[in-house]
């Protein structure tokens, strides 16, 4: 069996997010660039399950313009067999959405004929938490989001996922195949070591353009404007309730 | 007093932010380098590998004076200890620009773990790896390699330093073995190495052509280590005093040639000296992220310090002393790896660099103002590991002196 893993190439969780000038965006001009960390996660449980003779390849996909390539080769360093890159020269943190990006992923799944795909639940840049959905809809197989846990029947063709809802953990039971969003405890990704990291440089990357895919990549939601979140206001104490009622309905206007 | 102590005017940093500083948040430094993508995600997975499981423990170990034991199996397992072992010893094959681009990343979130790091890898491994005989290095580098052995070199006495030559461990054939007597001083990772590259006396009276180099093992009969010294930095770098009282070293353990230790020693000092000036670019990095960050938050007079002229001059100098050493430590390498030596440039590199270390560590401490000459700030602790790099590997005299008379040797 084999599983297609997505890979996104987002702006350093640590790093603090600023707008760019024109207010069209965020401002990732020379900032330091990680793989989601959602995907780290995706990429650990698929070799993981390589690792356990329960899937034979592991490939990594990324979306995005030449830098995307080192996502994958990440990805490779970390034990996936091959990459896969779309090439498109979108902003993939806000153009590139995710009814788009299951429309590749549902195209590759279908041509290449994967077993499982394996995603992070959401990327952080966009936050929509939604591409696993959408994939699973456009190919009608089950989607297993937010996924604490997988364990693989393989004789069988089933899994048996823990997901993590908000009432607790729910175990469900899904037909091969299926998607796997992974949530943060699914597993602790792994450091790539030096040798795997020299293989990496052999293994091969597919290279296709988004605009060659025959796919309608259009986003469905256009950035108006991106701004900074209002800046805290410092507290006041109020003297009585009465104040307090007149300064929620004159000032904060809420009542 | 108060003023110091109050960091109310601070925005507070989560230790993963204060881990997670990038000078510019830009990769450009690396760019100068152009690493290709085995260097790159070399030095990426160290980069993770320092801030999830180096820096939680750095602080901590600047206190207690203790190494954090289980780093090593963690660097074995990541490869990292026999980086310049050939593959078929078990080896990532790589060389010198890999182990130097290692002892940075380390050394920027723990100049300790970088030089005991450094110590274990290049001191230790290296010189086995160069010098053993192929059953010396089946039988030393594979616990050495994962992380279950430490290793380290001793060559220092307390009476010969700078003079390392004049040293006096004596070592006199008995049979199948050697009996080794004297002490080592200043040995990194000497309290709890496993394996020691060591240099004696063979033949006293033949001066320095009579030094052999041996392989020691913490267990053999007659070896202990005597003190752990209390160090003003590289504090956790476990530093000790090594004794030998009628030490037993079977004859197998001699590593190369009988009395031909001299050459052992002198062509490991070069490459020790190049990677030992990987270590302050670590620390210089960490200065310069650490005071960007700072002087971007800190107000003074209605504006942040960081527009002050005066303190951008002090970002400009060290942003470029930095610079300065990296190109040229990564260059020596670079050139140390196509086969050529030169003790000349090891030496200077080394002179550069830890200079280059001690002022830009300097430089970090005195932006910081008053906050830096706080313990709870990492400054005074890079200022302290900086120092070292001054002293160990050959002093800063001795590379003056060795360039010095290498450049007259050109003349005559």
């Amino acid at each position: 069996m084999k599983a297609l893993v997505g890979v996104k190439r987002v702006l350093d969780y640590a790093i603090k997010v600023r707008v760019n000038p024109q207010k069209t965006g965020v401002d990732l001009q020379g900032l330091k660039m990680s793989m989601n960390p959602f995907d780290e996660i995706a990429i650990e449980e698929a070799i993981k399950m390589r690792e356990a003779g329960v899937i034979q390849q592991v490939v990594a996909l990324s979306i995005g313009d030449k830098n995307a390539a080192e996502t994958i080769r990440q990805a490779l360093a970390l034990g996936a067999d091959s990459g896969i890159h779309v090439q498109t020269d979108l902003r993939i943190d806000q153009d590139l959405q995710p009814l788009a990006v299951a429309k590749v992923f549902a195209k590759m799944i279908k041509e290449k004929q994967f077993d499982l795909c394996v995603l992070g639940k959401q990327s952080i840049d966009d936050d929509f938490n939604q591409t696993g959905q959408i994939l699973g809809s456009i190919l009608g197989i089950p989607s297993a989001t937010f996924s604490s846990k997988i364990e693989i029947d393989v004789a069988n063709k089933k899994a048996t996922v823990t997901r993590e809802v908000d009432f607790g953990l729910q175990k469900i039971e899904v037909q091969l195949p299926a998607v796997f969003t992974c949530d943060l405890r699914l597993n602790t990704p792994r450091f790539a070591n030096v040798q795997s990291i020299i293989k990496a440089k052999k293994k091969p990357i597919e290279v296709f353009n988004l605009a060659d895919l025959g796919i309608d990549f259009a986003p469905r939601l256009k950035v108006e404007k991106v701004e900074m979140p209002q800046e805290r206001q410092g507290g006041v104490i109020v003297g009585s309730v009465d104040e307090l009622i007149s300064k929620l309905k004159n000032e904060a206007k809420v009542i | 007093m108060q003023k110091l102590l109050s960091k109310a005017t601070f925005v507070r940093r989560t230790l993963t932010q204060q881990n997670r500083l990038f000078s510019t948040s830009k990769d450009f430094y690396y760019q100068l380098l152009r690493l290709d993508e085995v260097r790159e995600g070399l030095r990426q997975t160290v980069e993770k590998f320092s801030i999830d499981e180096i820096a939680p423990v750095a602080s901590e170990m600047d206190k207690t004076d203790v190494f954090p034991q289980h780093l090593w199996r963690k660097m074995g397992d990541l490869g990292l200890l026999g980086i310049t072992v050939e593959e078929e010893f078990g080896g990532a094959g790589l060389g010198y620009y890999e182990q130097s681009l290692i002892t940075e990343e380390i050394s920027k979130f723990s100049g300790s773990v970088g030089l005991s790091y450094l110590a274990h890898s290049n001191l230790c491994v290296n010189q086995i790896r160069l010098n053993g005989s192929d059953e010396q290095k089946k039988k030393y580098l594979p616990k050495l390699i994962s992380g279950e052995h430490v290793g380290a070199l001793a060559m220092s006495e307390p009476n010969s330093g700078s003079d390392v030559t004049s040293m006096q461990l004596k070592a006199v054939k008995k049979g199948d073995r050697y009996i080794l007597n004297g002490n080592k001083m200043w040995i990194t990772n000497g309290p709890c190495a496993d394996t020691l590259v060591v240099y004696a006396k063979t033949e006293p009276d033949l001066g320095h052509k009579g030094i052999t180099t041996f392989i020691i093992e913490k267990g053999f009969k007659g070896f202990s280590v005597a003190q752990k010294l209390d160090k003003f930095g590289m504090r956790g770098s476990e530093t000790g005093e090594l004794v030998f009282e009628d030490c037993e070293v079977p004859a197998e353990n001699v590593m190369g040639k009988l009395n031909n230790g001299v050459y052992v020693l002198m062509k490991g000092l070069d490459y020790e000296r190049l990677i030992l000036s990987a270590g302050p670019v670590g620390l210089m990095q960490r200065a310069l992220d650490l005071s960007t960050a700072y002087v971007n938050e800190r107000k003074q007079f209605g504006k942040k310090i960081g527009d002050f002229q005066i303190i951008q001059a002090k970002l400009a100098d060290m942003y470029s002393k930095l610079q300065a050493s990296r190109a040229y430590l990564y260059q020596s390498a670079t050139m140390f790896d196509s086969g050529v030596k030169s003790n000349l440039d090891s030496a200077a590199v080394f002179l550069h660099n830890s200079r280059c270390g001690v002022e830009v560590t300097l430089d970090c401490m005195q932006l910081h103002g008053g906050n830096g000459y706080i313990n709870e700030y990492e400054c005074g602790r890079l200022v302290r590991d900086a120092k070292l790099y001054d002293i160990g590997g050959g002093t800063t005299e001795i590379r003056q002196w060795l360039i010095g008379r290498e450049l007259m040797k050109n003349q005559n």
